[in-house]
């Protein structure tokens, strides 16, 4: 495999509040290749989005980065000055947000919102900018593209929206994308169209995306590897079809056994009792602990680190459910 | 709602604001007053404060007598010969300017600061939004009084008077509105873009918090033309030489008793229309901005 665009290494992202100091993001290392598409999926509060931002560089006060590195193409984006990651921002790496209608703001026409984008990074003339729109748009699937430029975001269908956000994100050809939930607004045929829009452009330009989502089904058709997240933690990662078809950790068997679609007809859904645990006080041990079937003492009072159960396929977990040759 | 490729904010805005026929026979009053109020010379049969054209012997003449030289007071006249039609609408003009102009500013003023405290929060908010508390803790005629006893008489006095017992207004409402926005999507993906600040603030922000500040500027239109009055009427407003709608009422108050009515009552009635315009207009603008009014 070539060098990675993107690899985060460490991570750790922390919010104090006045209960006390929360780590939404716990030693969190992954790496994305150009052209590859990695999946993160979790629950909500998994610190998954969290992840997104903190790769951006935008956590807001109270939250901060206390460790890790964020390499793009080699450089540590932490260590960056704030002027140089503005420039990169937008740029080299684009982010996707969940609810097109919240994401465009409903105030400006469409062209304004893409042009100003396009200015902030490129020394082109408006006019030019307008033309970089256009194909922007073309490029997505969006008919008359020229004309849809001067509509308002409430002229638009939800779909059609969706497209423009992703035009946004694709104009400048950055490296690497962030989509946080691209498509959960979106109605089943209309996510379908999209993503396979969304993997046709992708491959064709060799962006690395990272897509995030709390649904296994969206990230089987897309994605070439998965991080599964549980408790800001990366709780197993591997290929798409390594993870979905043998999941080692109990918490992946549960999403996996949760989906309606994966339970043969007829038979019961089997939900993972009980609830995300607060991130205040997170258990001495491993955080999935509580509502997993096989922790015992030592689950509790030890956190699981890292192992590689085959190439490429790490978890973390003392009872994996498949026994890997590197175990 | 239908949806038409011309379907702008503005052409929304217009066509809800002309469902109401009372808003729009309100608006068309309001025009007609602000007209009045710009041509004033030209449409005014007299002008009152031209020494040359009044004469003493015209002096509290009843509404609709024939004048010494052949002029006819269809107000009547007051003390000094002046005929209470063109003394009101050169009155109208001075009242209209001096509340715009302080509405007008201040509005920037809340607005910078709303902006400002609510886009960067921490001492910055805690100082603009405690002095706004403190501000509005005190009534407003009070604070102008106090403000114009101290600077003395005059237009530009009193306009600066109302533009500090107003800006406080806007920027409490600005402030809570921005918050609101900022929350939103839309400035976390301009952020995303790497949109330059002042960009993101007043090209993707601002526009957002209009609607709010433009109700409440109409409101405060028609509070700043009362308090004007008021404070004209009390002695501490215009000078006499730029009598606005207030001292003129103030003038006749000396009269009324006497029965010389109209010198007071056509002014008063002048104000009276001006702002039931003002707020028919502003309530009905209200009503179509208010998000949650809307189906």
């Amino acid at each position: 495999m070539t060098d990675p665009v993107l690899s985060v290494r460490g991570l750790r992202t922390e919010f104090a509040t006045r209960a006390g100091t929360v780590v939404a993001v716990d030693s969190v290392s992954f790496d994305v290749a150009a052209g590859e598409v990695l999946g993160v999926v979790g629950e909500s509060g998994s610190g998954k989005t969290i992840t997104g931002f903190s790769i951006l560089g935008l956590i807001d006060r109270p939250g901060r980065i206390t460790a890790g590195e964020v390499l793009l193409n080699g450089t540590d984006l932490r260590k960056l000055p704030e002027s140089q990651m503005q420039r990169l921002r937008g740029d080299r790496i684009a982010m996707i947000f969940q609810d097109p209608m919240m994401t465009l703001n409903p105030v400006l026409r469409i062209d304004t919102q893409m042009v100003e984008t396009i200015c902030a990074h490129r020394d082109v003339s408006t006019a030019r900018a307008r033309e970089m729109a256009a194909e922007a748009l073309g490029l997505v699937g969006i008919p008359s593209p020229v004309e849809r430029l001067r509509n308002y975001p409430h002229e638009m269908s939800g779909g059609m929206r969706q497209r423009v956000v992703i035009a946004m994100a694709l104009m400048l050809e950055p490296d690497l994308i962030i989509a946080d939930e691209p498509t959960t607004a979106l109605d089943v045929t209309i996510q379908s169209q999209i993503l396979s829009e969304v993997q046709r452009l992708l491959a064709q330009r060799r962006t690395a995306l990272i897509w995030i989502t709390h649904d296994l089904t969206v990230v089987a058709g897309l994605a070439h590897r998965v991080a599964v997240m549980y408790a800001g933690h990366i709780v197993e990662t591997g290929a798409v079809d390594d993870l979905l078809d043998t999941p080692a950790h109990p918490y992946t068997q549960g999403l996996i056994s949760s989906i309606p679609s994966a339970v043969p007809r007829g038979e019961r859904l089997v939900p993972i009792s009980g609830m995300t645990p607060s991130l205040i006080n997170l258990p001495a041990g491993c955080a999935f602990a509580p509502r997993c079937p096989q922790a015992d003492a030592r689950c509790q009072a030890e956190r699981p680190w890292q192992k590689e159960l085959t190439r490429g396929h790490a978890l973390r977990c003392f009872h994996p459910l498949v026994q890997g040759a590197a175990s | 709602m239908t949806v038409t490729r011309a379907d702008t904010p503005l052409r929304r805005f217009v066509a809800d604001y002309l469902t109401s026929p009372l808003a729009v026979v309100a608006g068309l009053g309001l025009a007609v007053i602000v007209l009045l109020a710009v041509f004033a010379g030209q449409i005014a049969p007299q002008n009152p404060y031209d020494l040359g054209q009044i004469t003493i012997f015209d002096g509290s003449l009843p509404p609709g007598e024939l004048g010494f030289e052949g002029f006819r007071f269809w107000l009547g006249s007051d003390e000094q010969g002046r005929d209470m039609l063109s003394a009101m609408i050169y009155g109208l003009r001075i009242s209209l300017f001096v509340s715009f102009v302080a509405v007008g500013s201040a509005v920037l003023i809340g607005l910078g600061l709303g902006l400002l405290a609510a886009w960067r929060g921490g001492s910055i908010e805690a100082i603009v939004m405690r002095t706004v508390d403190i501000q509005l803790s005190f009534p407003a005629l009070l604070v102008a009084l106090l403000l114009l006893a101290a600077l003395g008489k005059g237009v530009d006095k009193v306009i600066i008077a109302l533009i500090l017992v107003q800006w406080a207004y806007f920027a409490r409402t600005v402030r809570a509105a921005a918050l609101v926005e900022i929350k939103k999507d839309y400035v976390m993906a301009a952020r995303a873009a790497a949109l330059p600040q002042w960009r993101i603030l007043f090209g993707h922000v601002l526009p957002n918090v209009m609607p709010p500040v433009l109700v409440i500027a109409t409101v405060q239109i028609a509070n700043a033309i009362a308090i004007e009055a008021s404070l004209s009427f009390l002695g501490v407003g215009v000078p006499i030489t730029e009598p606005s709608l207030g001292l003129l009422i103030a003038n006749g108050f000396d009269y009324l008793l006497s029965g010389r009515y109209w010198i007071s009552f056509y002014p008063g009635v002048a104000l009276l229309i001006t702002l039931v315009c003002i707020n028919l207009v502003g309530d009905h603008v209200r009503d179509i901005l208010n998000p949650r009014m809307q189906s």
